[in-house]
């Protein structure tokens, strides 16, 4: 057994420079010359400021945008900093809500929301990604379907036809990659950037 | 369930089939010290590397100084993985000022990594420093990988080799996983993985200021440096707490159809290296089909019980299935496919919620863990793990002919059928006799998140999870207690390696066994026979076993579910 410790400390050593230091330091190194804005986290910048990144959903609560999904994200809480508080699309704390298929408060929260989203738009039936909760509570999408729901409700707001959003919907529609991979979906965050450059 | 989800699964199968053989030809060949394309650049490293370590690579080791080897190697990497953990605080690439990690939750963390699991009592953008993500984590990935991988390749050597008393040499093994296998693939994959939109920056967290005026702040980091490997090793402990399902460790469909792809990738190869190496590639196929048996059937229940959805939400006049932590841009085929894949491997890596899942969809990768997975598996664990379930099948054959069963010219003998049954033995000592633990004590019922069937259904999800060295969980459990700390730790340790040393030694007994010719009463291992018989004794098995603590999670929930109970 004596005999195996300095092969054990030597390659231990070795491959931990290797495989911890300098293989993700050069991929620190080639991704940030051949992806820069992929390794820096695909930001957004509008007038030289940061409003987000292109990935990762935002809280969007006004009429006049769509509506993300609901994120069961958490963060601190500002009274009592042992506590945490629903802080949806946090960032810096990615979460499902983890509610199993029979949870009370699963199903109320749900029913809640179907309610709220029938209330605000139409009493059309609620696409279902809606009204639940992404895994990490970050979903950068919604369905087509959910989009298309919202369109009157933005219009509204907006005092635009119907019509074009519907085209403003379809222009932001991600398709299936080679037609097989993936789902349809649209950016959340893309549409309504490009709803606030189209009312400017 | 549509037709184009079924395209997307089969489209997956084809190509693992398609990747098998030249990854089995390639991982043959660096296992058996020949050239390969890689050999002029990587040559020289490793004959440095073991002029410093004062390794003599032409001398080979018996399997007990071969086990030695990778139970110190473990130690040391234990050792400084705790270390590194308690003192982040006061090391560098700690932008963001993370605090030193709680002893127990440390010592649950390191064990984690070691055993290949990555269970994560920890969300990682809100507890580990860069430094612990790279030199901690990244590269206990590698080493975890490559160990699962040596080990297989000596049980092979077993069956492949005749009146033998060596099986390898470990540290030869283990540097040449290393260079020539996972660290190639992982420098060319990780920087694909940046292209599809994953971080890879030291730079700290971004403030942004959102459309309607608030302030989010974005974790970011060197995250697909670890994510190619957390993938292609099956480790599968995320840089970020929502593991792949986050927007940043998993962007796009097609990053998350080669996440899947790279899991079961070296793990399918392996059964084409274990035929490669035994003279006959067709037994390799025939586990491969086992295998594939095996997952077929659980995809396809859990993908039709996440379409189908949960029946509440359908009361509320909702269609499309069971979205509940689950990514639009994944939808319910490409989550549900990476649960089966993700549990089925050891991998454990997540791209929606399990413990949102409707009460069959989250069964399924309930038993694949159970099976101690074995359908295709942790990277080489998966391939050893399956080999003494054909022990046993062999065995069990044998007894129904009444002649001494043999395996690959070797014949199995008292001894490989006792050292087999006690490696298998150990998947219900810990899950079910953990789970009876937590379920009668208080500390541990208040970590549960969802109450009735559920909730123990999270505990027993959590037991098997660490067990079988998976790392996925039923989320809502609050894991980072002492209770589950130590037990967690305490499973995984005993799940690893009282697997490990049974089936090393039993490469060892079969190295030194002389080799049979086949006769015309060898029964083929090869065929449509064979596979039928290896897929029943795995399910009784794990049928026997498992079914009475599944009654009380899962298949209760999914009568409560259709009748409409709530808890």
């Amino acid at each position: 057994m004596l005999r195996q410790i300095r092969p054990a400390l030597v390659l231990f050593v070795a491959l931990t420079v290797i495989t911890g230091l300098l293989y993700p330091l050069a991929i620190t190194g080639i991704a940030g010359v051949i992806f820069p804005r992929q390794a820096q986290g695909s930001l957004i910048e509008r007038d030289g400021k940061v409003i987000g990144s292109e990935l990762i959903g935002q809280a969007f609560t006004e009429d006049k945008y769509f509506h993300g999904r609901p994120s069961a994200t958490t963060g601190p809480d500002p009274q009592d900093s042992t506590k945490t508080t629903a802080a949806p699309y946090n960032a810096s704390n990615s979460m499902g809500s983890n509610l199993g298929p029979t949870n009370k408060s699963l199903i109320e929260r749900v029913k809640g929301d179907v309610e709220k989203a029938q209330a605000e738009n139409s009493a059309a039936p609620v696409p279902v990604d809606l009204v639940t909760t992404s895994g990490s509570g970050l979903d950068p999408h919604i369905s087509p379907e959910s989009a298309m729901f919202q369109v009157p409700r933005v219009a509204k707001a907006r005092n635009i036809p119907e019509e074009r959003l519907r085209v403003l919907v379809q222009e932001h529609m991600e398709s299936r990659l080679a037609g097989i991979l993936g789902e349809p979906r649209v950016n959340v965050l893309a549409l309504n950037l490009a709803l606030d450059q189209g009312a400017r | 369930m549509t037709v184009i989800g079924w395209v997307q699964i089969a489209l997956y199968c084809a190509i693992l089939v398609a990747l098998a053989k030249p990854l089995g030809w390639f991982i043959t060949r660096v296992f058996n010290g020949e050239r390969t394309f890689l050999t002029p650049v990587l040559r020289p490293v490793e004959t440095s590397l073991y002029r410093l370590a004062g390794i003599d690579e032409t001398r080979e080791q018996h399997w007990l100084t071969y086990a030695t080897a990778m139970l110190v190697f473990h130690v040391a990497g234990f050792l400084f993985l705790y270390a590194l953990m308690r003192l982040q605080a006061a090391l560098p690439l700690n932008p963001m000022e993370m605090s030193a990690v709680a002893p127990d939750l440390s010592f649950n963390t390191a064990v984690s990594f070691i055993t290949n699991t990555n269970w994560q009592n920890y969300g990682g953008e809100s507890t580990m420093s860069y430094l612990v993500q790279m030199l901690g984590l990244t590269h206990q990935n590698f080493l975890s990988a490559a160990t699962g991988i040596v080990l297989a390749v000596a049980l092979i050597r077993g069956f492949a080799r005749a009146s033998a008393q060596t099986v390898g040499n470990f540290w030869v093994d283990l540097t040449r996983c290393t260079l020539y296998i996972l660290l190639p693939i992982c420098i060319i994959y990780a920087l694909f993985l940046v292209s599809q939109g994953m971080p890879q920056t030291l730079g700290p967290s971004v403030e942004a200021t959102t459309l309607e005026g608030a302030k989010q702040t974005i974790a970011v980091g060197p995250v697909a440096s670890q994510v190619a490997i957390k993938m292609l090793g099956t480790n599968g402990g995320g840089f970020f707490n929502a593991n792949a399902a986050h927007p940043f460790e998993n962007p796009t469909a097609l990053s998350n159809f080669m996440q899947i792809i790279s899991i079961f990738a070296i793990g399918a190869a392996m059964t084409n290296v274990f035929g490669r190496m035994v003279g006959d590639q067709r037994q390799g196929w025939a586990i491969l089909a086992v295998m594939g048996v095996l997952f077929v059937a659980g995809v396809a229940v859990t993908y039709w019980a996440e379409a189908r959805g949960n029946d509440a939400f359908t009361a509320l006049g909702l269609a499309g299935g069971n979205m509940e932590g689950k990514e639009v841009r994944f939808g319910i085929v490409a989550s549900a496919l990476f649960a089966v894949v993700t549990t089925a491997a050891s991998c454990g890596a997540v791209n929606a919620m399990h413990d949102s899942f409707t009460a069959l969809g989250g069964m399924i990768p309930m038993i694949n863990m159970q099976l101690g997975e074995i359908i295709v598996g942790g990277v080489g664990a998966g391939l050893y793990g399956m080999l003494l379930f054909v022990v046993l099948a062999m065995f069990v054959a044998g007894l129904m002919v009444g002649r001494t069963p043999e395996y690959i010219g070797k014949k199995i003998e008292a001894r490989e059928v006792k050292l087999a049954m006690l490696a298998i033995l150990v998947l219900p000592l810990m899950i079910l006799g953990w789970t009876a633990v937590a379920v009668v004590y208080p500390t541990a019922t208040a970590s549960m998140a969802n109450a009735g069937p559920h909730g123990f259904s999270e505990v027993l999800y959590a037991f098997t999870s660490q067990t079988a060295n998976n790392g996925s969980a039923f989320g809502g459990l609050t894991g980072n207690i002492l209770f589950y700390n130590l037990t967690g730790a305490i499973s995984m340790l005993v799940g690893r390696f009282w697997m490990i040393v049974p089936a090393m030694a039993i490469a060892g007994s079969l190295a030194a066994k002389k080799s049979v010719p086949a006769s015309a009463g060898t029964f083929p291992t090869d065929g449509g026979l064979f596979i039928g018989l290896v897929v029943g004794v795995i399910l009784i098995i794990g049928g026997l076993t498992f079914f009475p603590a599944l009654a009380l999670g899962p298949i209760v929930e999914h009568f409560a579910m259709t009748s409409g109970t709530l808890y």
